[in-house]
This record gives structure tokens, sequence and C-alpha cells, in this order.
């Protein structure tokens, strides 16, 4: 470490430090820890853990789709709540969880320099609740009748209606149930990301000095606390639909030729709710890995970040707009066509900031010293499937394409591309990234490599054909085809093929689960910044970070997060806590 | 007033406006200058519970301009009966008038509570408090009137089925709110008498000091749950 002068041009702090909460026992040190890395630890391992059961529920599916008939105990039944459990998990209870309350809590306090969370409290009681709802959610498989199959929408009148799994049963219950639950836990952590991120920064570390990730976890924190109230109000009230018989989203129905108690009620309205929460999710899980992919690229490539200011921009735009265009996922569930033409618009201009952060991707890599690491690996991986994923939102973002697209295998492989394979691509680069500086040890290389490439190339043997179904017609959500013929004689095979690779890729994650333990005992020392990466996390006197994180002073940061290769320093990168005198910044003025 | 420190330690004057929002926005160390960590996430929690509010809100709305059948008549349905005539909304106006009364005598616990006066700081918080509960018990009055007269969250006598259900869940959870208030309120009236702010005595969960700034911050959250009600006030009763 060099000698700070503290006068480098940095404001004095403006309040004194609080004091830490500083554990007695092992309990309150391992289990009921107040200190935001142990809190995204857990919330790593939890949302692993559930994370695990909805790719065995995928594996299920695709038992089934593959092999139609051969197994019997996957009924049309067990298939939808095969197929809704693993949604509902994947996207709320994995990649929220993992994003916002794993890396963001591990990596937001050491990337602003504070020395935890702004109210560790609540951001313990954060985790416990989010393992109730998650407790709660896997209750539902052991319930009288099973988890609710009701898709991972959760539409009304048919999710809470005797005819779907779970709808007259504990399923549905124990969903909105969880979901609530869910959403409490969160806005617990939530808080404590975005006023850690305002107000708790270290010396000299602006708005604009703050790594990418911390912009995407933050951007995304601010839009799940916007958008999860939707959620929230549309599960009470599907809660008392279901539980006290009122009619908010149930219309005068007959059930087995007999007329319902409901009346009234607006299905459309639950979808509206709904989707005013559904889409900003799928940014509340791509802006943090935008915010990550940046990181990695400019670590692993030796150059400063393109266009950061841009990049921060892009972020924020696509968060704001993300609020006004939910009804894209409803052009077939009848609408004037001027509300159509409305939200296809403001769903094509999203594709202007998302190209902007491509483009600055790929001007990042231009002519840097790209060093093919296994996270660089699957940062560039993320790259590709991104624009795969987002091209053809283009054509579902369009009404009179996506009409005939709406409800087929398209939409399965475009969602899985832009919101499945993308994000979880940037997981598993962060993973490789910061494992070392969580455990003080590097994953195995070797294993990584063959986990990378299985992965990504088995992602795209299972989606790409995905895409060529859809446009045959083959519909999204069944069980069974009984009729062939819509496909061409070629493609029959097809869902076996897309099934065995499924397999394949399902195993090379145990291979990477097999890594992440072995590695904590055998991997290689990785020392205090094994990537020569310049953002505070690295700076950390003990790896891994100490209760406190930062030693006796708080760092004082002198320069943005960007400094690789800066010319005429002595070294390829500079971290945030060199002052200025001690070398040239390429920071834009 | 307003000032900020400069890069080598002096003050200046921060600039007015959207100028100074600016330059706070782009200083270091924190976003909104001398606000705390508490005020600051309290006021985001507000702006995420407005959210969950307006949605119940619009979700009512939509209910109630999409009905078929009519919407029954607010000003019968809440009618009192005293001294042998329907005095339309009385209940409601009483309520109404009580929950604005607290937010008043909450206001000038914030203000005894920054002169370090702890004796009335206390005392209108728990004044507070009883209005509060006071709201909450006739809030169940009208909850008690209301199923007594056959209105259940599935139907009532007199119109669309939604009324009943809007009515039990708004307010529900509106009183819900309150209810919170209320019992946090105790708990904040309670430290300030013991004197926690001035001796720094440390909370039994959190295990960190307080100051007298939680009871501008319980003010918020309680002027917040005041302001909602005015929505509600206009949107179900008055409409």
């Amino acid at each position: 470490m060099v000698d700070i002068t503290p006068a480098d041009g940095i404001p004095p702090a403006e309040v004194a430090e609080v004091e830490l909460y500083h554990p007695h026992s092992w309990w309150t040190k391992y289990v009921f820890s107040q200190d935001a890395k142990v809190i995204a630890i857990q919330y790593s391992a939890t949302a692993t853990g559930i994370g695990l059961v909805a790719l065995v529920l995928s594996w299920l599916m695709r038992l089934q789709l593959g092999f139609p008939g051969t197994f019997d105990f996957i009924t049309p039944e067990a298939y939808y709540q095969f197929i809704t459990m693993h949604g509902m998990i994947m996207v709320i209870y994995l990649l929220t969880a993992l994003f916002l309350g794993g890396f963001g809590n591990y990596l937001i306090p050491l990337m602003v320099g504070a020395r935890d969370m702004v109210f560790p409290y609540v951001n313990m009681l954060s985790y416990w609740i989010y393992l109730l709802a998650v407790l709660v959610l896997v209750s539902s498989f052991f319930a009288p009748g099973g988890p609710t199959g009701a898709g991972w929408t959760l539409y009304p009148p048919q999710a809470i209606m005797s005819g779907t799994p779970g709808g007259q049963d504990w399923g549905i219950i124990l969903m909105l149930s969880s979901l609530i639950l869910f959403i409490i836990g969160f806005t617990m952590g939530g808080l404590n990301y975005v006023v850690t991120v305002l107000q708790g920064r270290t010396r000299g570390m602006t708005m604009m000095r703050l790594p990418l990730t911390v912009w995407g976890i933050f951007t995304a924190t601010v839009m799940a606390l916007l958008a999860f109230p939707a959620l929230f109000v549309a599960s009470v009230m599907m809660l008392l639909d279901r539980v006290l018989g009122t009619s908010f989203f149930m219309p005068a129905i007959s059930e087995m030729g007999e007329q319902l108690q409901h009346n009234g009620g607006s299905p459309i309205l639950f979808q509206h709710l709904f989707w005013f929460f559904g889409h900003p999710e799928v940014y509340i899980v791509a802006l943090p890995a935008f915010g990550i992919v940046s990181d990695l690229i400019s670590t692993h490539a030796r150059k400063n970040i393109f266009g950061y200011r841009m990049m921060v921009w892009a972020i924020v735009g696509i968060g704001a707009l993300s609020f006004v265009v939910w009804a894209h996922h409803m052009y077939v569930s009848g609408m004037h066509p001027y509300f159509g033409f409305f939200f296809a618009t403001t769903t094509l201009i999203i594709a202007i900031p998302t190209a902007i952060k491509v483009y600055n991707w790929v001007l990042t890599l231009w002519r840097g010293d790209i060093h093919l690491t296994i996270p660089m690996l699957f940062a560039l991986a993320f790259i590709v499937t991104f624009v795969n994923g987002g091209l053809t939102g283009l054509f579902l973002g369009n009404v009179v394409v996506d009409v005939p697209l709406s409800d087929t295998m398209f939409v399965v492989a475009h969602f899985h591309m832009v919101m499945g394979v993308a994000p979880i691509l940037v997981v598993f680069g962060a993973i490789y990234h910061w494992y070392p500086k969580v455990t003080g040890r590097m994953l195995n290389e070797a294993l990584g490599r063959f986990h990378f490439w299985v992965t990504f190339l088995g992602a795209y043997l299972i989606f790409f054909p995905m895409h060529y179904l859809g446009l045959m017609g083959v519909p999204r959500r069944y069980a069974e085809l009984t009729d062939m013929t819509i496909m061409t004689e070629s493609a029959h095979h097809l869902n076996s093929f897309i099934s065995i690779m499924a397999f394949i890729v399902g195993f090379a994650q145990m291979v990477f689960l097999f890594n992440l333990i072995w590695s904590i005992r055998h991997g290689r020392e990785a020392g205090g910044n094994p990537w020569r990466a310049t953002t505070l996390e690295w700076q950390t006197p003990q790896t891994p970070p100490a209760h406190g994180n930062f030693g006796k002073d708080l760092p004082i940061v002198y320069r943005w997060a960007y400094d690789y290769s800066v010319p005429g320093a002595k070294e390829d990168f500079i971290p945030q806590n060199i002052p200025g005198s001690f070398g040239p910044s390429k920071e834009p003025a | 007033m307003a000032e900020t420190l400069t890069h080598i330690g002096q003050t200046e004057p921060r600039p007015a406006g959207w100028k100074g929002i600016a330059a706070d926005w782009s200083s270091d160390q924190r976003a909104f200058k001398n606000v705390s960590w508490g005020k600051a996430m309290m006021w985001i929690f507000l702006l995420s519970d407005t959210f969950i509010f307006g949605c119940f809100l619009l979700s009512y709305m939509t209910a109630r301009i999409s009905t078929r059948v009519p919407w029954p008549n607010p000003s019968e349905v809440f009618a009192l009966r005293i001294g042998g005539s329907d005095i339309p909304l009385i209940l409601i106006a009483i309520m109404t008038f009580v929950l604005i009364s607290s937010s008043g005598t909450m206001a000038m616990a914030v203000n005894f509570g920054y002169r370090r006066d702890r004796r009335k700081t206390a005392i209108l918080m728990l004044l507070t408090a009883a209005l509060g509960a006071t709201f909450v018990g006739m809030q169940a009055f009208e909850w008690t009137k209301l199923i007594t007269e056959g209105v259940r969250p599935w139907g009532n006598p007199w119109g669309a089925a939604q009324f009943g259900s809007c009515f039990f869940m708004i307010t529900g959870f509106h009183g819900t709110h309150v209810t919170i208030g209320v019992i946090f309120l105790i708990i904040v009236a309670r430290k300030v008498w013991r004197g926690d702010y001035d001796t720094g005595r440390r909370g039994f969960f959190t295990s960190r000091t307080g100051r007298y700034e939680n009871v501008e911050i319980m003010g918020l959250y309680w002027h917040f749950v005041d302001l909602v009600w005015v929505f509600i006030f206009a949107f179900f009763y008055l409409w």
C-alpha cells in the first residue's frame, strides 16, 4: 500500500463512522450474522439450493417433451407443476435473490468503500425472511395436491380453479404466500442496498466513480422496490379471491357445469399488475448482469470501459423505460390496437440503450489486451447470447409478428436466451471472478473451462432449435404433441435432441458445483488481487475481507474504476485508492 | 445555511436550486447532504409503499368503473343514525379528524424532541399513539357495523360484490399500517422517556445507539399513513 496524503483533492469525511456490530458467538458470527458478506453467502447458497430444484424440474420437463409417453409418473398435471415451479424459482428465487441478495450484499459495501450495509440488522432479517419464503415454496411440493401448476404467470381465473393442479388445493395458496414473504424480505434488503450506495460511500467515491457492477445492482434494486409492489398487491388480491371468495380477478364463471360464486372480476387487471412487475423484473435480472459483465470485460481486456457515462445512462434509461412497456406481454389478451402500437413503440425504443451497451462492450474489447480467462469467456458468451436473445425480442416486440409467434416455442427460446442463459452466464463469470476474493483460492481452471464450453455450446444446442420449432408453430405449455404433422419430418426428433443436450448441460453444472466445493480447500492460493483489478474489493488488507472490510482506515478513492493500461503508468492497472500524484488517469474530466 | 466542504476542506456556500442538486449528486460520500441513513431509508421505503397503495387504489378504481351492477352509495352505507336522522359519513369524518389531529401532535413531538424535552416529546408521542389507536378502534366499529348489515368480502346487500372486497382490503391494509405505527410510537416514546437518546443506550435487537432524529423518522411514517388515508377518504368515501 502506498502512503496516502489525505489532502490530495478529496473532501474530508462528512460524518463519523458508525460503530459496527461485533459478533460475540459462533451463532452471531456465522448463522445470525449481520455481516453483509456472510449474508451474501447465505443468500447465494440458498438461491443455489433452490436453483438445483429448478434444474431437476427442467430435466423432468425435458424427459416428457423429448420422450413423450415413456415416463408414466409425468402426467400432464405434473408437467404443469414442473413448468410453473421451474419458471418461478429461476426468475425470482434464484436470479433475483442471487444478483441482488448475493452479489449485491457482497459487492456493494466492498465496492463503495463501506464497512457494511447501513442497517445490518435489517439486512439480516431480509435473508431470514427470504429463507422462510423459500421454505414455504418448497413445502408446496409436499402439500396435498402438490405445487401450483398455473404457469409461472399465475393467470387467473385458471390459477385458482379446480382444473389446474394446486388451484383448489394448497399449491396456489403457498405460492402466493411465498411471494408475499419474498417481497417483504427483499424490501428490507433492497432499502439497504439503495441507501448504502446513495449515502454510505467512502471519501472520494462519487456516483460517477462507482464500478458499473454497483450501478447495475443499484438501479435494479430501485426498480425492484417500485415493481414488486404490483406483484405484492396482485398476490394479496388473488389470495383473497382464492381464500375468501372475493372477485377481484374472477369473472362470472362456471366450472364442471356449475356456476361459481365469483362475479364481475377482471382477469386482465391481474395481467396488468403482474406485468407491471414482470417486465421490470426482466431488467432487475438483466441490469446487474450488464453491470458485472462490463467490469469483467474491462478487467480481463486490461482496458477502460468504453463510454462509461453512456453505460451509466443506458442502465438508468433501460430501468426507466422498462416501466412503460409491460403490456407487450399482453398483445393477445385483447387490447385496443392503439395500446399495442404505444407499447410496441416503447418496447423497440429499449433497443437503443441496449445497443449502446453492446457496442460499448465490443469497443472495450477492440484492440484490448484480451486475456481469455474463464470470467472473460463467460463475458464474451454473454454478449453473443444477449445479442441473439435481443434480436428475437425485436420480432416479439412488434404486434403483428408477435401474434402468430405468441405461445409458441419461439417465445420460450427468446426469453431463455435473453433472461435465462445470458444472466446465468454472467453469474458463472462473476463467480469465477470473485470466488478468489470470497475464499482466497482460485477455482480449478480445467474444470472451469470444461464447464464453460459445455454450458455455452450446450445452451445454444438447446435453445437454437427451439426457435425453429416455434416458427413451425409448436406451442409452448403443451405436455405432449399428439399431432406431429405440424412439423416437417426432419424436425421430429429435435425435441429428443434438445432433451439430451439439456441433460448434458445440467451435468456440467454438477461439475461446477464440485469445483466450488473442492476449490475451497484444494484451489490454488489466489492472493489479494489475482486479476490485477482496480476496484476497492481487491484492495482489502485481508483476503477474504475481514469483518469491517478495510482494516483500521477506510480507503480513499482518487480515480474511477477503469484505470487499466494507462500510458506512463508502471503497471497496467491503477487501483481506485491510488492518489493522482502516483500516476495519470484516463478518467473523463 | 447550506454549506459544503470543498476539496481543500474549506466551507463555501452550496449552490442553490438545481445546481445544488447536481453538485450534491456529483459529490462523494452522500447524494443527499445532511440526510442521515435512517431518514433516507424511510423516505425510500415510503416511496415503495406509495406504489403498494397506488396499486391497491388503482385496482379498486378499475373494479368500480368496470362493474356492470350498481356500486353501493357510500353516503348511505357509511351513514350513522344519530338522534333520529341519518348523518352521512359522520363516523368517517370523525375518524379523519382524529387521524389528521394525530399528525399535529406528531409534529409537535418532533419539535420537542429536537429541543431535548423528553417529557413533552414522550407525552405527545403517546397522545399520537392514543389518537391512532382511537382511529383503529373506530375502524373496528365501522367494520362491525357493516358486517352486521351483511357486507362481506364476497358480497353485500346493495350492489357490486367488489365494494366489500375493496373496502375490507384497503381499509384493512391501511389499518395495519396505523397499528404498526402505534406500536412503534409506543416503543420510541418509551426510549425517549427513559432517555435512551441522551445516554446512548443500545437497541435490544440492533445494538446501535439511537438519536432524537428517530422521533422525526417515526413522524415521517406517521404523516405518510395519514396522507394515504386522505386518498382513501377521497377515492373510496367521497367518490
